[in-house]
C-alpha cells in the first residue's frame, strides 16, 4: 500500500507533445479513475505510472520515493490490460503464480496465494484450464487474480471493462470496486466510459488532449465542473451548451431573459444539463421538438432552443407534443453554469 | 464460414487439376517408380542388360561399412546445418525486434543472403576458405592457423555447414520475426510488470510462443539439409575428403552418376524416402505435442 504523487508529469513522443503537465496526489488506498477520450493522453499517463514509458519530465513518487527510472518490476505494482494479457500457453494457476515464480516464493506458499486469490475470484473450478477456454468475464478475473496474488502497493487499469458485454461490464464494475475496498490498495484506472468513473471513482481526474481538465470526486466534477469539456464529458446526455450574454446584471440567450447573476459582464457560455429542466407552461425556455426517446423511467426530448440543440432528459413517458411541436421548460437558477467562451473556464 | 464451391459436371475439375498432377506425375511419380524398379536390378558394366537381384541391393548396402558411415554424416550434418541455420536466425530475430528506428532496413539486408542460390553460396565461401588462395584462409594462416579443408576433415564439414546454413539464416529469421511480431506487446509488459528481466521473459513467454514458427522451421530446415545442400557440397567438397562430407543424397548422386552403380543408386533413393518419412512422422507425432498453438 502506498501513495502516489505526481508533480507536473510531461510526456513527449519526439516533437509531439502528449501530456502537458499533470499534478496530483493520491492518497493511500484511494480509488482514481482517469476518464477521458480516446487519445487523450490516459493511457499514456498510467503507462508511465507502470513503468512501460518513461517520464520525459517531472518526478513520479510511489510511496514517497522517486521512481522516474525504477523498473516497473522493481515499483510494486500490478496491471490488468485492456485486452488482460493472459500468457496463453500457461494453466489459470500458472498465469497466477507466474509472478511469485520470479520473485522465488516457496512453491507452498504459491499454491496457497493462488487458491486464495482463486476463492475471491471464484475461479477455482477454473486453475487447470487454459485462457482460451474460458468466457471474457472470467479472463478478466484471471487477470484481476494475477494482480491480486502479487500483494502490490498500485494496481493500474488499463481499461479493463472494455472488451466485456453491457451487462458483464455492470457486473465487474461492482466487482472490481468491492475487491479494492475489501483490499485497501490505492489504484488508478483509466476509462473513457464516464459511467464507470462516475460510479468507481473515489477521484476522478478528466483528461482532454494531455492535459488534466479537471481532478476531483464524482460529484464535484458533475456539480461543478470547472471547464466546459469537463461539463460535456461527464453525465449522459451530456450538458447542453447555449451561447449567452451577461447585460447590466441580466443573463440572456439570444432575448430570452434567464434571470440575474451577479458575475462579470460579456460573452458567456451558459450550460444546463438535460435533467435539470422540466416542464412547466411558465417556463422561459422554448424546446422545439424533433425526436422523442422513451427510455421507460425517463424520456429523453431532442430538439433546438434558441437555434441550437438541446436535449432535455423528463421523468416519465412524454408524447411527443403538439401540432408546433414547441414545449415550454423551466430550471433552477442553482443549476446553471457559466463558463468563458474563450477560455473554457467556469466563471 | 467455409465456402465450399460444388462442380456440376466432373470435366472442369478434373482440366483444373490436370496440370499439378501431370507435373507430379511425370517428375515425381515416375522417377520414384523407376528408383523402386531399378533398385531390384544390377545393371551390367555396359548398360546393356541388367540382371534381377530382389533385395541384394538393400543387403549389400546395409552391410556396406562407405553406407553406414554415410549415414552418421547426414545425421551430423543436418544437425549442424539446423542449429546453425536458426540459432543465429532467432538471435537476429529478436535484435531486430527490439529495434524501433531502421527494423525495415535491417530486415532487407538479413534477407539478402536468401537470395543466393546454394551453389554459388558453395562458390562463394569456397573462395574465401581455399587453401592457397582464400582471404579468410590467408588470415588464418596469419593467425597461425593452418587451414585446409581438403586435408582435414573436421574443417571440411565445418566449411559445408557454414555454407549450407548461412544463406537459410535469412529464410529462418524472416519466420522468426514474423513469429516475434505477432506476439503481443502486452504480454511482454505484463511479464515485464511480474518481475521477469529479458532473458527470463524470453524463456518462459517468448519462446513458447513462438514454438508453431520454431517447430515449422525445424521440419523445413532438416529436410532442407537432407536434401537441398547438394549443390554446396558439390561446388566445395564433392563428398570429400575421404567421403567425410559424403551426405545420403551425395552419395546417391556419386554412386549413381560417378561409381555408375545405378541399382545401389535406386536403393539409396528408396532408403533415403523411407528415412525422410519417417523422421517428418516423428517429428509431427512427438514434437508437435509439445507445441503451444
Amino acid at each position: 500500500m502506498a501513495t502516489v504523487d505526481l508533480k507536473d508529469i510531461k510526456k513527449s513522443f519526439g516533437k509531439v507533445d502528449v501530456i502537458h503537465g499533470v499534478d496530483m496526489e493520491i492518497a493511500d488506498g484511494e480509488f482514481i479513475v482517469i476518464v477521458g477520450p480516446s487519445g487523450c493522453g490516459k493511457s499514456t499517463l498510467l503507462r508511465m505510472v507502470a513503468g512501460l514509458e518513461t517520464i520525459t519530465s517531472g518526478e513520479l513518487l510511489i510511496g514517497g520515493k522517486r521512481a522516474n527510472d525504477t523498473e516497473p518490476m522493481d515499483r510494486d505494482i500490478a496491471m490488468v490490460f485492456q485486452n488482460y494479457a493472459l500468457y496463453p500457453h500457461m494453466t489459470v494457476a500458472d498465469n497466477m503464480a507466474y509472478g511469485l515464480k520470479i520473485a522465488g516464493m516457496p512453491k507452498d506458499q504459491i499454491k496457497a496465494k493462488v487458491q486464495e486469490a482463486a476463492k475471491l475470484l471464484q475461479l477455482d473450478h477454473l486453475l487447470d484450464r487454459k485462457p482460451r477456454e474460458l468466457s471474457g468475464g472470467q479472463r478478466q478475473r484471471v487477470a484481476m487474480g494475477r494482480a491480486i496474488v502479487r500483494e502490490p502497493s498500485v494496481f493500474l487499469f488499463d481499461e479493463p471493462l472494455s472488451n466485456l458485454d453491457a451487462k458483464l461490464r455492470v457486473q465487474m464494475r461492482l466487482e472490481i470496486k468491492d475487491l479494492q475496498a475489501k483490499l485497501g490498495i490505492t489504484s488508478l484506472y483509466v476509462t473513457h466510459d464516464q459511467v464507470e468513473a462516475m460510479t468507481m471513482a473515489d477521484r476522478m481526474i478528466v483528461m482532454n488532449g494531455g492535459v488534466a481538465e479537471q481532478i476531483g470526486t464524482p460529484l464535484d466534477v458533475y456539480e461543478r465542473p470547472q471547464t466546459i469539456f469537463a461539463a460535456q464529458f461527464i453525465g449522459s446526455p451530456s450538458m447542453n451548451l447555449m451561447d449567452g450574454r451577461i447585460d447590466g446584471g441580466q443573463l440572456k440567450v439570444n432575448d430570452v431573459s434567464l434571470g440575474p447573476v451577479d458575475t462579470r459582464e460579456g460573452d458567456v457560455t451558459v450550460g444546463l444539463r438535460p435533467e435539470h429542466v422540466f416542464a412547466d407552461s411558465a417556463g422561459v425556455l422554448r424546446l422545439n421538438v424533433h425526436q422523442s426517446e422513451p427510455l421507460g423511467a425517463n424520456t429523453l426530448l431532442h430538439g433546438t432552443l434558441e437555434g441550437k440543440a438541446f436535449t432535455a432528459s423528463l421523468p416519465g413517458v412524454h408524447r411527443m407534443p403538439g401540432n408546433d411541436r414547441d414545449m415550454s421548460l423551466n430550471f433552477a437558477s442553482e443549476n446553471l453554469h457559466l463558463f468563458d467562451p474563450k477560455t473554457g473556464k467556469r466563471i | 464460414m467455409e465456402k465450399r464451391v460444388t462442380f456440376k459436371g466432373w470435366l472442369l475439375p478434373v482440366a483444373l487439376i490436370a496440370p499439378q498432377a501431370l507435373i507430379s506425375l511425370i517428375f515425381f511419380f515416375y522417377p520414384a517408380a523407376q528408383a523402386v524398379w531399378q533398385s531390384l536390378f544390377i545393371p551390367d558394366p555396359f548398360g546393356l542388360s541388367s540382371q534381377f537381384v530382389g533385395l541384394g541391393n538393400f543387403e549389400f548396402l546395409l552391410k556396406d561399412p562407405y553406407y553406414r558411415s554415410s549415414f552418421v554424416t547426414t545425421a551430423i550434418f543436418s544437425t549442424l546445418v539446423t542449429l546453425a541455420a536458426m540459432i543465429p536466425a532467432l538471435f537476429l530475430a529478436v535484435v531486430a525486434d527490439r529495434l524501433i528506428k531502421g527494423a525495415g532496413a535491417y530486415r532487407t539486408m538479413l534477407i539478402w543472403p536468401y537470395a543466393v542460390a546454394p551453389a554459388v553460396a558453395g562458390v562463394l565461401w569456397l573462395f574465401m576458405f581455399n587453401p592457397r588462395v582464400g582471404v579468410v584462409a590467408w588470415y588464418l594462416g596469419q593467425l597461425g592457423y593452418d587451414w585446409n579443408h581438403v586435408l582435414n576433415d573436421g574443417e571440411a564439414m565445418g566449411l559445408v555447414v557454414a555454407a549450407s546454413a548461412w544463406g537459410r539464416i535469412s529464410y529462418n529469421f524472416l519466420f522468426f520475426f514474423a513469429g516475434l511480431q505477432a506476439i503481443p506487446k502486452s504480454l511482454i509488459e505484463a511479464a515485464a510488470i511480474d518481475g521477469a528481466r529479458f532473458w527470463k521473459r524470453f524463456f518462459t513467454i517468448v519462446l513458447p510462443l513462438l514454438s508453431p514458427t520454431t517447430f515449422f522451421l525445424l521440419v523445413v530446415n532438416v529436410v532442407y539439409a537432407f536434401f537441398e545442400t547438394f549443390g554446396v557440397i558439390h561446388t566445395i567438397t564433392s563428398g570429400g575428403p575421404q567421403q567425410a562430407t559424403t551426405i545420403l543424397v551425395y552419395k546417391v548422386f556419386s554412386d549413381g552418376f560417378v561409381g555408375q552403380d545405378l541399382g545401389s543408386s535406386s536403393a539409396q533413393s528408396v532408403i533415403l524416402l523411407v528415412v525422410v518419412g519417417l523422421l517428418t512422422i516423428i517429428q509431427f507425432k512427438f514434437v508437435e505435442k509439445k507445441v503451444h498453438y
